[in-house]
Protein backbone atom coordinates (compact mmCIF):
# COMPACT_ATOMS: atom_id res chain seq x y z
CA UNK A 1 0.00 0.00 0.00
CA UNK A 2 1.42 3.42 -0.90
CA UNK A 3 1.67 6.54 1.25
CA UNK A 4 -1.76 7.69 0.40
CA UNK A 5 -3.80 4.55 0.62
CA UNK A 6 -2.22 3.70 4.04
CA UNK A 7 -2.96 7.34 5.26
CA UNK A 8 -6.55 6.23 3.96
CA UNK A 9 -7.31 3.75 5.97
CA UNK A 10 -5.39 5.10 8.74
CA UNK A 11 -7.63 8.03 8.93
CA UNK A 12 -11.27 7.42 8.09
CA UNK A 13 -13.61 10.29 9.31
CA UNK A 14 -17.13 9.07 9.36
CA UNK A 15 -20.52 10.81 9.06
CA UNK A 16 -23.36 8.70 10.89
CA UNK A 17 -27.04 9.28 9.52
CA UNK A 18 -29.97 8.02 11.02
CA UNK A 19 -32.49 7.37 8.16
CA UNK A 20 -35.34 6.34 9.79
CA UNK A 21 -33.87 3.95 12.58
CA UNK A 22 -35.59 2.54 15.69
CA UNK A 23 -31.96 4.24 17.22
CA UNK A 24 -30.81 0.60 18.12
CA UNK A 25 -27.97 1.22 16.23
CA UNK A 26 -27.41 4.28 16.20
CA UNK A 27 -26.74 3.78 19.80
CA UNK A 28 -24.74 0.85 19.33
CA UNK A 29 -22.37 3.29 16.59
CA UNK A 30 -22.23 5.87 19.34
CA UNK A 31 -20.99 3.04 21.71
CA UNK A 32 -18.08 2.43 19.85
CA UNK A 33 -16.75 6.01 20.33
CA UNK A 34 -16.80 5.82 24.08
CA UNK A 35 -13.86 4.51 26.21
CA UNK A 36 -15.02 1.27 25.84
CA UNK A 37 -14.93 0.18 22.41
CA UNK A 38 -12.81 3.25 21.53
CA UNK A 39 -12.69 3.63 17.63
CA UNK A 40 -10.71 7.16 17.72
CA UNK A 41 -7.55 4.79 18.24
CA UNK A 42 -8.07 3.85 14.35
CA UNK A 43 -8.24 7.60 13.89
CA UNK A 44 -11.60 7.29 13.25
CA UNK A 45 -13.55 10.45 14.58
CA UNK A 46 -17.45 11.18 14.09
CA UNK A 47 -17.55 14.61 12.07
CA UNK A 48 -21.20 15.57 11.37
CA UNK A 49 -20.43 17.14 8.47
CA UNK A 50 -20.86 15.06 4.85
CA UNK A 51 -17.81 17.90 3.43
CA UNK A 52 -15.55 16.02 6.01
CA UNK A 53 -15.81 12.59 5.69
CA UNK A 54 -14.74 9.62 4.31
CA UNK A 55 -17.38 6.76 5.77
CA UNK A 56 -21.16 7.17 5.49
CA UNK A 57 -23.02 5.17 7.93
CA UNK A 58 -26.47 4.70 7.95
CA UNK A 59 -29.05 3.14 9.84
CA UNK A 60 -32.40 2.80 9.64
CA UNK A 61 -34.55 2.02 6.07
CA UNK A 62 -34.37 3.97 3.40
CA UNK A 63 -37.98 5.91 2.86
CA UNK A 64 -39.47 8.21 0.48
CA UNK A 65 -39.32 11.10 2.53
CA UNK A 66 -35.60 10.77 3.72
CA UNK A 67 -34.22 9.55 0.22
CA UNK A 68 -33.49 12.66 -1.11
CA UNK A 69 -31.87 13.53 2.18
CA UNK A 70 -29.82 10.82 2.22
CA UNK A 71 -28.89 11.53 -1.93
CA UNK A 72 -27.91 15.03 -1.15
CA UNK A 73 -25.72 13.80 2.23
CA UNK A 74 -24.08 11.03 0.04
CA UNK A 75 -23.64 13.53 -3.31
CA UNK A 76 -21.80 16.25 -0.84
CA UNK A 77 -18.94 14.26 0.12
CA UNK A 78 -15.90 14.33 -1.67
CA UNK A 79 -14.40 11.19 -3.15
CA UNK A 80 -13.05 8.41 -2.52
CA UNK A 81 -15.71 7.59 -0.29
CA UNK A 82 -17.81 4.51 1.23
CA UNK A 83 -21.02 3.36 2.60
CA UNK A 84 -22.41 1.12 5.58
CA UNK A 85 -25.68 -0.14 5.65
CA UNK A 86 -25.45 -0.79 9.86
CA UNK A 87 -27.99 -3.02 10.95
CA UNK A 88 -30.86 -5.15 9.34
CA UNK A 89 -33.22 -2.02 8.13
CA UNK A 90 -30.20 -0.16 6.58
CA UNK A 91 -29.48 -3.44 4.64
CA UNK A 92 -32.65 -4.51 3.36
CA UNK A 93 -35.66 -2.98 5.38
CA UNK A 94 -35.67 -4.91 8.05
CA UNK A 95 -39.14 -5.75 9.91
CA UNK A 96 -40.42 -2.99 8.04
CA UNK A 97 -39.29 -4.18 4.29
CA UNK A 98 -43.22 -4.28 3.06
CA UNK A 99 -44.46 -1.21 4.92
CA UNK A 100 -45.97 1.48 2.68
CA UNK A 101 -43.71 4.78 2.78
CA UNK A 102 -40.65 1.99 3.13
CA UNK A 103 -38.49 1.70 -0.06
CA UNK A 104 -36.23 -1.22 1.10
CA UNK A 105 -32.92 -1.02 2.52
CA UNK A 106 -30.66 1.85 1.42
CA UNK A 107 -28.85 0.30 -1.27
CA UNK A 108 -31.93 1.41 -3.01
CA UNK A 109 -30.95 5.30 -2.89
CA UNK A 110 -26.79 5.24 -2.88
CA UNK A 111 -24.42 2.56 -3.38
CA UNK A 112 -23.25 0.47 -0.69
CA UNK A 113 -20.00 -0.91 0.30
CA UNK A 114 -20.58 -2.94 3.49
CA UNK A 115 -23.68 -4.21 5.11
CA UNK A 116 -23.66 -5.00 9.02
CA UNK A 117 -26.69 -7.40 9.76
CA UNK A 118 -27.80 -6.76 13.28
CA UNK A 119 -30.59 -6.10 15.00
CA UNK A 120 -29.11 -4.24 16.84
CA UNK A 121 -25.57 -4.75 15.42
CA UNK A 122 -22.81 -5.65 17.88
CA UNK A 123 -20.20 -2.53 18.40
CA UNK A 124 -18.03 -5.46 17.83
CA UNK A 125 -19.57 -6.32 14.63
CA UNK A 126 -19.23 -2.27 13.14
CA UNK A 127 -15.88 -2.05 14.31
CA UNK A 128 -15.30 -5.62 12.32
CA UNK A 129 -17.84 -4.07 9.35
CA UNK A 130 -15.62 -0.25 9.42
CA UNK A 131 -12.32 -2.55 9.34
CA UNK A 132 -13.33 -4.22 6.29
CA UNK A 133 -14.83 -0.85 4.37
CA UNK A 134 -11.30 0.74 5.02
CA UNK A 135 -9.70 -2.21 2.95
CA UNK A 136 -12.04 -1.78 -0.28
CA UNK A 137 -11.69 2.12 0.44
CA UNK A 138 -7.61 2.00 0.30
CA UNK A 139 -7.96 0.27 -3.05
CA UNK A 140 -10.74 2.90 -4.12
CA UNK A 141 -8.60 6.30 -6.09
CA UNK A 142 -10.77 9.33 -6.75
CA UNK A 143 -14.09 8.19 -8.29
CA UNK A 144 -12.38 3.98 -9.73
CA UNK A 145 -13.89 1.84 -7.04
CA UNK A 146 -11.62 -1.27 -7.08
CA UNK A 147 -14.25 -3.85 -5.25
CA UNK B 1 19.31 43.43 4.16
CA UNK B 2 18.71 39.99 3.14
CA UNK B 3 21.42 37.90 5.90
CA UNK B 4 22.13 34.30 5.51
CA UNK B 5 20.80 33.78 8.87
CA UNK B 6 17.44 34.96 8.03
CA UNK B 7 16.88 33.21 5.52
CA UNK B 8 17.73 29.82 7.33
CA UNK B 9 15.73 30.23 10.16
CA UNK B 10 12.73 31.40 7.53
CA UNK B 11 13.06 28.51 5.57
CA UNK B 12 13.60 26.23 8.84
CA UNK B 13 10.42 27.47 10.15
CA UNK B 14 8.12 26.57 6.52
CA UNK B 15 9.87 23.41 6.87
CA UNK B 16 10.40 22.16 10.26
CA UNK B 17 7.27 24.04 11.82
CA UNK B 18 4.70 21.98 10.63
CA UNK B 19 6.36 18.71 11.89
CA UNK B 20 6.79 20.10 15.56
CA UNK B 21 2.93 21.60 15.21
CA UNK B 22 1.47 18.17 13.79
CA UNK B 23 3.57 16.12 16.08
CA UNK B 24 2.20 18.68 19.30
CA UNK B 25 -1.53 18.27 17.98
CA UNK B 26 -0.86 14.27 18.36
CA UNK B 27 0.22 14.73 21.99
CA UNK B 28 -2.65 16.42 22.67
CA UNK B 29 -5.12 14.43 20.99
CA UNK B 30 -3.52 11.33 22.98
CA UNK B 31 -3.32 13.17 26.17
CA UNK B 32 -6.96 13.69 25.75
CA UNK B 33 -7.38 10.05 24.86
CA UNK B 34 -5.40 9.23 27.93
CA UNK B 35 -7.66 11.65 30.19
CA UNK B 36 -10.90 10.11 29.31
CA UNK B 37 -9.43 6.60 30.14
CA UNK B 38 -9.31 5.75 26.41
CA UNK B 39 -6.27 4.51 24.19
CA UNK B 40 -6.54 6.96 21.76
CA UNK B 41 -5.00 7.50 18.23
CA UNK B 42 -1.10 7.39 17.37
CA UNK B 43 1.01 10.21 18.10
CA UNK B 44 1.33 10.63 14.10
CA UNK B 45 -1.95 10.83 13.46
CA UNK B 46 -2.66 14.55 12.55
CA UNK B 47 -0.17 13.62 9.32
CA UNK B 48 -2.27 11.06 8.55
CA UNK B 49 -5.08 12.90 8.18
CA UNK B 50 -3.23 15.52 6.54
CA UNK B 51 -2.54 13.47 3.70
CA UNK B 52 -5.76 11.38 3.46
CA UNK B 53 -7.29 15.08 3.73
CA UNK B 54 -5.25 15.96 0.55
CA UNK B 55 -5.82 12.81 -1.31
CA UNK B 56 -9.08 14.06 -1.59
CA UNK B 57 -11.54 15.47 -4.47
CA UNK B 58 -11.48 19.25 -4.46
CA UNK B 59 -15.18 20.53 -3.68
CA UNK B 60 -15.74 24.18 -3.61
CA UNK B 61 -18.81 25.94 -2.35
CA UNK B 62 -17.20 29.15 -3.38
CA UNK B 63 -14.22 29.99 -5.47
CA UNK B 64 -13.52 32.69 -2.97
CA UNK B 65 -13.23 29.98 -0.16
CA UNK B 66 -9.89 29.08 -2.20
CA UNK B 67 -8.36 32.67 -1.39
CA UNK B 68 -9.51 33.02 1.97
CA UNK B 69 -7.96 29.36 3.27
CA UNK B 70 -4.45 30.69 1.59
CA UNK B 71 -5.02 33.88 2.70
CA UNK B 72 -5.08 32.16 6.29
CA UNK B 73 -2.27 30.39 5.89
CA UNK B 74 -0.11 32.99 4.29
CA UNK B 75 -0.80 35.56 7.07
CA UNK B 76 -0.39 32.86 10.18
CA UNK B 77 2.97 31.82 8.64
CA UNK B 78 4.44 35.10 8.03
CA UNK B 79 3.46 36.07 11.61
CA UNK B 80 5.50 33.00 12.61
CA UNK B 81 8.40 33.93 10.51
CA UNK B 82 8.05 37.56 11.69
CA UNK B 83 8.25 36.30 15.27
CA UNK B 84 11.35 33.66 14.40
CA UNK B 85 13.36 37.03 12.98
CA UNK B 86 12.42 38.57 16.33
CA UNK B 87 11.00 41.63 14.96
CA UNK B 88 7.95 43.44 16.05
CA UNK B 89 5.58 42.10 18.05
CA UNK B 90 2.20 44.66 17.57
CA UNK B 91 3.18 43.63 13.89
CA UNK B 92 2.94 39.98 15.05
CA UNK B 93 -0.32 40.65 16.41
CA UNK B 94 -1.96 42.16 13.74
CA UNK B 95 -1.06 40.13 10.68
CA UNK B 96 -2.12 37.37 13.02
CA UNK B 97 -5.28 39.26 12.88
CA UNK B 98 -5.32 39.56 9.09
CA UNK B 99 -5.12 35.41 9.39
CA UNK B 100 -8.50 35.57 11.34
CA UNK B 101 -10.08 37.70 9.38
CA UNK B 102 -8.96 35.26 6.47
CA UNK B 103 -10.79 32.35 8.12
CA UNK B 104 -14.12 34.62 8.80
CA UNK B 105 -14.40 36.15 5.57
CA UNK B 106 -14.02 32.48 4.10
CA UNK B 107 -16.84 31.19 6.15
CA UNK B 108 -19.09 34.19 5.33
CA UNK B 109 -18.32 34.24 1.45
CA UNK B 110 -20.47 30.65 1.26
CA UNK B 111 -23.98 30.62 1.67
CA UNK B 112 -24.04 27.93 4.37
CA UNK B 113 -25.84 29.11 8.05
CA UNK B 114 -23.40 26.74 9.85
CA UNK B 115 -20.61 28.68 8.53
CA UNK B 116 -21.82 31.78 8.74
CA UNK B 117 -22.76 31.18 12.34
CA UNK B 118 -19.21 30.11 12.97
CA UNK B 119 -18.10 33.20 11.47
CA UNK B 120 -19.69 35.44 13.87
CA UNK B 121 -18.65 33.36 16.20
CA UNK B 122 -15.17 33.31 15.34
CA UNK B 123 -15.16 37.04 15.46
CA UNK B 124 -16.63 37.34 18.89
CA UNK B 125 -13.54 35.24 19.99
CA UNK B 126 -11.64 38.00 17.95
CA UNK B 127 -12.81 40.49 19.91
CA UNK B 128 -13.04 38.81 23.26
CA UNK B 129 -8.57 37.94 23.00
CA UNK B 130 -7.62 41.45 20.40
CA UNK B 131 -7.96 43.61 23.82
CA UNK B 132 -6.06 41.31 25.94
CA UNK B 133 -3.19 41.15 23.36
CA UNK B 134 -2.65 44.40 22.35
CA UNK B 135 -2.43 45.52 26.63
CA UNK B 136 0.16 42.65 26.86
CA UNK B 137 1.99 43.91 24.11
CA UNK B 138 2.18 47.58 25.86
CA UNK B 139 3.06 45.93 29.10
CA UNK B 140 5.83 44.56 27.25
CA UNK B 141 6.94 47.89 26.07
CA UNK B 142 6.82 49.07 29.18
CA UNK B 143 9.00 46.64 30.22
CA UNK B 144 11.32 46.84 27.49
CA UNK B 145 11.00 50.05 25.89
CA UNK B 146 10.38 48.54 22.74
CA UNK B 147 8.01 46.41 20.91
CA UNK B 148 10.87 44.19 19.11
CA UNK B 149 11.19 40.65 20.52
CA UNK B 150 14.91 41.34 19.95
CA UNK B 151 14.81 43.35 22.93
CA UNK B 152 13.36 40.63 25.57
CA UNK B 153 16.40 38.42 24.59
CA UNK B 154 18.24 41.04 25.83
CA UNK B 155 16.65 41.71 29.59
CA UNK B 156 18.59 40.23 32.21
CA UNK B 157 15.53 39.18 34.15
CA UNK B 158 12.84 37.04 32.57
CA UNK B 159 9.99 38.50 31.97
CA UNK B 160 7.59 36.41 34.35
CA UNK B 161 9.38 38.05 37.20
CA UNK B 162 7.88 41.55 36.01
CA UNK B 163 4.89 40.44 34.12
CA UNK B 164 3.22 37.98 35.76
CA UNK B 165 -0.42 38.84 35.55
CA UNK B 166 -0.16 39.12 32.28
CA UNK B 167 1.36 35.80 31.76
CA UNK B 168 -1.74 34.38 33.35
CA UNK B 169 -3.94 36.78 30.80
CA UNK B 170 -2.26 35.42 27.94
CA UNK B 171 -3.12 31.83 29.29
CA UNK B 172 -6.29 33.04 28.71
CA UNK B 173 -5.49 34.10 25.38
CA UNK B 174 -3.75 30.67 24.62
CA UNK B 175 -7.13 28.56 25.59
CA UNK B 176 -8.86 30.55 22.92
CA UNK B 177 -6.46 30.33 20.30
CA UNK B 178 -6.06 26.67 20.89
CA UNK B 179 -9.62 26.21 20.65
CA UNK B 180 -9.91 24.57 24.00
CA UNK B 181 -13.00 24.02 25.90
CA UNK B 182 -14.46 26.88 27.74
CA UNK B 183 -13.69 28.37 24.53
CA UNK B 184 -14.16 26.05 21.57
CA UNK B 185 -17.52 28.28 20.37
CA UNK B 186 -16.36 28.97 16.66
CA UNK B 187 -15.29 25.36 15.50
CA UNK B 188 -16.02 22.73 18.46
CA UNK B 189 -13.93 19.77 18.91
CA UNK B 190 -14.90 16.63 16.86
CA UNK B 191 -17.88 15.29 19.03
CA UNK B 192 -19.76 18.59 19.55
CA UNK B 193 -21.53 19.23 16.17
CA UNK B 194 -23.86 22.42 17.66
CA UNK B 195 -23.02 23.69 13.83
CA UNK B 196 -21.71 21.22 12.82
CA UNK B 197 -18.19 22.50 12.25
CA UNK B 198 -18.99 25.65 12.74
CA UNK B 199 -16.21 28.08 10.74
CA UNK B 200 -14.88 24.69 8.84
CA UNK B 201 -18.05 23.69 7.79
CA UNK B 202 -17.79 24.45 4.19
CA UNK B 203 -14.30 23.51 3.82
CA UNK B 204 -12.97 19.94 2.42
CA UNK B 205 -10.41 17.56 1.57
CA UNK B 206 -7.02 19.42 0.17
CA UNK B 207 -8.46 23.26 1.74
CA UNK B 208 -9.07 21.79 5.26
CA UNK B 209 -5.75 20.16 5.16
CA UNK B 210 -3.97 23.55 4.33
CA UNK B 211 -6.31 24.62 7.34
CA UNK B 212 -5.06 21.82 9.81
CA UNK B 213 -1.70 23.02 8.33
CA UNK B 214 -2.28 26.30 9.56
CA UNK B 215 -3.20 24.85 13.05
CA UNK B 216 0.13 23.54 13.24
CA UNK B 217 1.52 27.06 12.99
CA UNK B 218 -0.33 28.71 15.04
CA UNK B 219 0.23 26.25 17.59
CA UNK B 220 3.68 26.92 17.08
CA UNK B 221 3.33 30.74 17.20
CA UNK B 222 1.38 30.77 20.44
CA UNK B 223 3.69 28.28 22.55
CA UNK B 224 6.63 30.66 21.20
CA UNK B 225 4.92 34.04 22.56
CA UNK B 226 4.57 32.08 25.75
CA UNK B 227 8.16 30.64 25.96
CA UNK B 228 9.08 34.87 25.49
CA UNK B 229 8.13 35.19 29.25
CA UNK B 230 11.50 33.31 30.17
CA UNK B 231 13.59 34.20 27.15
CA UNK B 232 17.12 34.72 28.97
CA UNK B 233 17.00 30.72 28.89
CA UNK B 234 15.59 29.12 25.77
CA UNK B 235 15.24 25.59 27.28
CA UNK B 236 13.22 26.76 30.55
CA UNK B 237 10.98 29.15 28.32
CA UNK B 238 10.33 25.65 25.85
CA UNK B 239 9.64 23.77 29.32
CA UNK B 240 7.22 27.01 30.31
CA UNK B 241 5.45 26.96 26.86
CA UNK B 242 5.33 23.23 26.90
CA UNK B 243 3.86 23.48 30.50
CA UNK B 244 0.92 26.01 29.33
CA UNK B 245 0.47 23.18 26.66
CA UNK B 246 0.17 20.65 28.98
CA UNK B 247 -2.64 23.07 31.02
CA UNK B 248 -4.23 23.61 28.18
CA UNK B 249 -5.18 20.11 27.56
CA UNK B 250 -6.27 19.55 30.97
CA UNK B 251 -8.67 22.91 31.37
CA UNK B 252 -9.84 21.39 28.19
CA UNK B 253 -10.81 17.97 29.75
CA UNK B 254 -12.31 19.77 33.18
CA UNK B 255 -14.33 22.19 31.41
CA UNK B 256 -17.32 22.17 29.08
CA UNK B 257 -18.34 24.73 26.09
CA UNK B 258 -19.75 28.38 27.46
CA UNK B 259 -21.51 30.44 25.73
CA UNK B 260 -20.09 33.52 23.65
CA UNK B 261 -21.49 36.09 26.05
CA UNK B 262 -20.35 34.61 28.60
CA UNK B 263 -16.25 34.41 27.16
CA UNK B 264 -16.50 37.74 25.94
CA UNK B 265 -17.52 38.88 30.40
CA UNK B 266 -14.96 36.78 31.24
CA UNK B 267 -12.04 37.73 28.77
CA UNK B 268 -13.05 41.10 28.94
CA UNK B 269 -13.31 41.23 32.77
CA UNK B 270 -10.77 39.02 33.88
CA UNK B 271 -7.83 39.23 31.04
CA UNK B 272 -8.25 43.63 30.68
CA UNK B 273 -8.06 43.82 34.30
CA UNK B 274 -5.11 41.57 34.85
CA UNK B 275 -3.40 43.08 32.20
CA UNK B 276 -4.40 46.98 33.71
CA UNK B 277 -2.88 45.84 37.30
CA UNK B 278 -0.07 44.84 35.63
CA UNK B 279 0.53 47.98 33.60
CA UNK B 280 -0.04 50.43 36.51
CA UNK B 281 1.89 48.56 38.77
CA UNK B 282 4.66 48.42 36.61
CA UNK B 283 4.39 52.20 36.18
CA UNK B 284 3.94 52.95 39.79
CA UNK B 285 7.38 50.55 40.59
CA UNK B 286 9.21 52.36 37.77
Amino acid sequence: MGLVDTARTKSPWILHYDCGSCNGCDIEILACLTPMYDVERFGMVNVGNPKHADVLMITGPANRRNQRVLRNLYDQMPEPKAVIAVGTCASTGGVFHNCYNVLGGVDKVVPVDVYIPGCAARPEAIIDGVVLALRKFAGKNNGEAAK
Amino acid sequence: MMDLNGVLTVVAVIVLGPLVGGFLFGVDRKLTARLQGRYGPPIMQPFYDFIKLWSKNRIVSSQSQIMYVFGYLFFTVSALCLFALQQDMLMIIFVLAFGGISLIMGAYGVKSPYANFGAQREMLQMVAYEPVLMLAAVAVYMRTGSFMISDIAKLQQPLLFTLPLVFVALLIVLTIKMRKSPFDISASAHAHQEIIRGVYTEYSGPYLALIELTHWYELLLVLGIIALFWATNPIIGIALALAAFLLEIVVDNVEARMTWPWMIKFVWTTGISLTVINIGLLYLLK
